[in-house]
C-alpha cells in the first residue's frame, strides 16, 4: 500500500509541475465544457488553431506562442484558480478567456493584483465600466444592440414602441439598457411587457401590445426558446407591426423553432453570420471569411460569433505583443489600450483609456430574415 | 507522558500545514493549499454528521451558500464587518439547520438523502432567482475581510496567498481540534451508538433525536463557515457555492478519505482539490480518471483511504 501511495504522490508531483519552458506563454481559461460549453467549446477550439496558424507563420517578435489552456467549466472559482495558476505557475505574459460574465469577474480581481493584462470574452458592461486597468474585452455589450436596433427604428420612421423581454438575465439587463438609452435615440417605449423564461404562450403580452394605441413597432428582448414563441405568437395573431429581435437570437436555430412567422424579423447580428454575403470591399470581409474557413476546416462545424470573440482577443494580443516589441505585461497592456483600427470579426476595435471594448455600433449589422435565411439589409 | 493519538493525529496535521510551504515553488501552491483546508473544514462538519452520527446529508453546499452570501450581503445592507458577518452567517444556518433538523431527522436513509438534497437546491434557487439582491447567476463582490492590512499594520507581511493560506488553515486546525474532541466525549459516544443502532442506543438511554439534531446543527455550522471562507478568499461569489454538484463534491471528499475519521476528511478534501490540478495536462480524461479512482478506493478500501491505510500499517507495526 505504501508503494501505492508514493507512486500517488510522484504521479501528483509531475502533473503539477509546469511544462517545458517555452517563448511567449498566453494563458487562457475559458468554459470548455458545463453549462457554458456552447460558447466556451469554439473559444477554446479557435485559440489553439489560430495559435498553431501563428507559430507556423513564424510566430511573433521572432518567437513561437505556447498556448496554456484551462477548461474552468463554467466554475467561478475554478476559474480564480486557475487564473492564479496561470500567472504564479506558469507565468504567462497574459490572459484571455471568462466565457462567462461570473467567471471573468472572478479572473478580474487576480488579474489586477498581479498586474497581468486579461482580455475577458464575457458579455456584460459591467466588466468594462467602470474601466479597470488590466481588463480588456471584445463582445459587444447589449447597450450596443440597443442602440443599433433604435437607430434601425429611427431611420425607418418607427419612434413609439412596445418593448417584452424574457425575466431571465440576459432579457432583464437587456430591456434596462434599452429603457435607459431610448431617449437619446428619440424613441418612446409606450408599453413594457415581460414573460417569465419558461412560458409557453405569450399571446396576452403581444395582445396588449397590439391593443396599446400608437405602437409602431415591437422589440423582443430575450434569450433562448422565448424569442421563438414570441415570433409565432406574433404571426398567429397577425400582427402587422415590424418586430425586432436581439442578437440573443442569432442562430439558425432560432429560425428553425420560430417557424414561416419569422419571415421579415430583423436583428441585429455579427458579420460572421452571413459571412458570403459580405461585398469585397467590405473592411471585415478578409477577416471573417479567413476565420470562418480555417474554422470550419479544422473543426468540422460551423463557425460561430463566439468563436468570433476568441478569435479578436488573441489576435489583438498578438497584434499589441508586435506594437509593443516586448513580451512584457505593462507594455503589452499599454499597446492593447493605443489599439486603433484593428479589424476583427466581431467590428472594428479602437481602444483607449476610458473604452476598453473600443467596438461602436458598426460592429453590428442589421440582419432580416427571409425564407429561413439571413439577409443584410443595406 | 504519552501522547494520545488525537493529540498525535492533530500535532502531525499543523506539523503538514506548517512545513507544507517549504516545498511550495509558487504562491499558486498556496492558493490551493487554502482551497483544500476551506473543502477540508466543510468535510469535517460532514464527518460528525455522516461518520459519527450515520446521517446522510446531500444539501450542505446549501449552508456553504447562506454562509457565503451573509459575508456578501451583511456587510452592505446590515454594515457588518465581514468578520461579524461570518458569524451571522454561522448563527443563520445553525438556526435554519435546527428549524429543518427537527422534520427532515425523523427520515432515514434515501428519504433523508432526498430531503436534505431539496433544502441545498431550494437555497440555490434563491440564490440565483434573487436578482436584485444576491446579483443572480453572475454573482456578487464581496467585500475585503481587512485583516491582511492589520497584519501588515503590525510588521506581519503576508501576500495574499499565503495570508489565506495560514488563515484557513487555522480555522481547519481548530475545527479538527473540536471534531477529534467530540468523537472522545459522551456527546461523540452517543453519535456512534445511534449510527450502529438508533433503536439500541434509545434503549440505553440516548435522546436520539436531540443528537441527531446537535449533530445536523454543527456541520451545518461548519459548512458556513467553509462557505464564508470562500467568499472572503475570492471576493467574488456565485450561487454554484450552494449547488448540487458541490454537496455532492464534499459528500464524496468525505466518503473517499474515510467518513468517520477527521484526517481522512482532510486527506480526502485535500486529494480532491489537488487532482483536477494535476490532471489538467489529460484534460480529456480528467473525469474518468478520477471516477476510477473513486472506484477503486470504493472497492478494495471501503471505510475510505485513511482508516484503510493506518490500519494496514499498524497491522504490520
Amino acid at each position: 500500500m505504501k508503494s501505492v501511495l508514493k507512486a500517488a504522490v510522484a504521479a501528483l508531483m509531475i502533473g503539477v509541475a509546469s511544462p517545458a519552458l517555452a517563448d511567449i506563454k498566453i494563458g487562457s481559461t475559458v468554459s470548455e465544457t458545463g453549462p457554458a460549453s456552447s460558447l466556451g467549446d469554439p473559444e477554446a477550439k479557435t485559440l489553439r488553431m489560430l495559435v498553431d496558424e501563428i507559430n507556423a507563420a513564424g510566430g511573433v517578435l521572432g518567437e513561437k506562442i505556447e498556448l496554456v489552456s484551462y477548461d474552468d467549466a463554467g466554475d467561478p472559482n475554478k476559474a480564480r484558480t486557475f487564473a492564479t495558476r496561470l500567472i504564479e505557475d506558469d507565468e504567462v505574459v497574459a490572459i484571455v478567456g471568462g466565457s462567462t460574465t461570473a467567471t471573468t469577474m472572478s479572473i478580474m480581481q487576480v488579474v489586477a493584483d498581479a498586474e497581468i493584462p486579461f482580455i475577458s470574452l464575457a458579455g456584460a458592461l459591467e466588466i468594462v465600466d467602470p474601466v479597470q486597468p488590466w481588463t480588456f474585452k471584445t463582445p459587444h455589450t447589449d447597450r450596443m444592440a440597443c442602440g443599433k436596433i433604435f437607430e434601425n427604428m429611427k431611420a425607418g420612421g418607427l419612434t413609439k414602441i412596445g418593448l417584452i423581454s424574457g425575466s431571465d438575465g440576459f432579457g432583464a439587463s437587456m430591456r434596462k439598457h434599452c429603457v435607459d438609452i431610448a431617449g437619446d435615440y428619440g424613441i418612446e417605449i409606450l408599453a413594457d411587457e415581460i414573460y417569465g423564461p419558461t412560458d409557453a404562450d405569450m399571446t396576452p403580452q403581444l395582445t396588449n401590445l397590439r391593443s396599446k394605441e400608437g405602437v409602431q413597432a415591437i422589440l423582443n428582448a430575450g434569450f433562448g426558446q422565448g424569442p421563438a414563441i414570441v415570433t409565432r405568437n406574433y404571426g398567429q395573431l397577425g400582427i402587422k407591426t415590424p418586430l425586432y429581435q436581439s442578437h440573443g437570437v442569432a442562430s439558425k436555430a432560432f429560425i428553425e423553432l420560430a417557424g414561416p412567422a419569422s419571415n421579415g424579423v430583423k436583428i441585429p447580428g455579427t458579420a460572421i453570420l452571413i459571412a458570403d454575403q459580405l461585398s469585397q470591399d467590405d473592411p471585415q470581409y478578409a477577416v471573417v471569411t479567413a476565420y470562418r474557413k480555417i474554422y470550419e476546416e479544422k473543426a468540422g462545424s460551423p463557425a460561430s460569433t463566439f468563436g468570433g470573440y476568441a478569435h479578436d482577443a488573441l489576435r489583438l494580443l498578438v497584434d499589441a505583443i508586435n506594437r509593443a516589441g516586448a513580451a512584457e505585461p505593462q507594455a503589452i497592456r499599454d499597446a492593447i489600450e493605443q489599439t486603433k483600427g484593428f479589424v476583427g470579426v466581431t467590428g472594428a476595435f479602437n481602444m483607449s483609456a476610458t473604452d476598453h471594448l473600443g467596438l461602436d455600433l458598426s460592429a453590428f449589422r442589421m440582419l432580416e430574415i427571409k425564407d429561413g435565411n439571413w439577409v443584410l439589409l443595406q | 507522558m504519552r501522547l494520545s493519538s488525537k493529540h498525535l493525529t492533530l500535532l502531525i496535521l499543523l506539523a503538514i500545514v506548517a512545513l507544507a510551504p517549504l516545498a511550495f515553488p509558487s504562491n499558486f501552491y498556496y492558493r490551493i493549499g487554502a482551497l483544500a483546508f476551506v473543502n477540508g473544514l466543510a468535510v469535517t462538519g460532514l464527518v460528525i454528521l455522516i461518520g459519527f452520527a450515520g446521517q446522510v446529508s446531500l444539501g450542505h453546499a446549501g449552508f456553504a451558500g447562506i454562509g457565503a452570501y451573509t459575508c456578501a450581503l451583511a456587510p452592505i445592507y446590515l454594515g457588518l464587518h465581514p468578520a461579524l458577518a461570518m458569524l451571522l452567517g454561522t448563527v443563520i444556518s445553525a438556526g435554519i439547520a435546527w428549524l429543518i433538523g427537527g422534520p427532515i431527522l425523523r427520515l432515514k436513509g434515501y428519504y433523508l438523502g432526498v430531503a436534505t438534497l431539496g433544502f441545498g437546491i431550494l437555497v440555490s434557487m434563491v440564490l440565483a432567482n434573487e436578482v436584485p439582491i444576491t446579483g443572480g447567476a453572475d454573482g456578487r463582490e464581496v467585500p475585503e475581510l481587512g485583516l491582511r492590512a492589520a497584519l501588515k499594520f503590525i510588521g506581519i507581511d503576508l501576500s495574499n496567498a499565503q495570508f489565506w493560506y495560514a488563515f484557513t488553515a487555522l480555522f481547519l486546525l481548530g475545527g479538527a481540534w473540536v471534531a477529534s474532541n467530540l468523537h472522545d466525549s459522551a456527546a461523540g459516544r452517543a453519535l456512534r451508538a445511534l449510527h450502529d443502532s438508533e433503536i439500541a442506543a434509545g434503549t440505553v438511554g440516548v435522546d436520539v433525536a436531540r443528537y441527531k439534531l446537535s449533530a445536523f446543527v454543527l456541520s451545518a455550522v461548519y459548512a458556513s463557515l467553509s462557505g464564508s471562507l470562500l467568499a472572503l478568499m475570492n471576493k467574488f461569489i456565485t450561487p454554484d457555492v450552494a449547488g448540487f454538484l458541490h454537496s455532492v463534491e464534499l459528500v464524496t471528499m468525505t466518503v473517499l478519505g474515510g467518513a468517520g475519521s477527521v484526517p481522512g476528511a482532510i486527506a480526502g478534501a485535500t486529494l480532491l482539490t489537488l487532482l483536477p490540478q494535476a490532471l489538467t495536462a489529460l484534460q480529456a480524461y480528467e473525469h474518468m480518471i478520477l471516477g476510477l479512482i473513486m472506484m477503486l478506493v470504493m472497492i478494495f478500501m471501503r471505510d475510505g483511504l485513511v482508516p484503510t491505510l493506518s490500519r494496514a500499517l499498524r497491522g504490520r507495526g
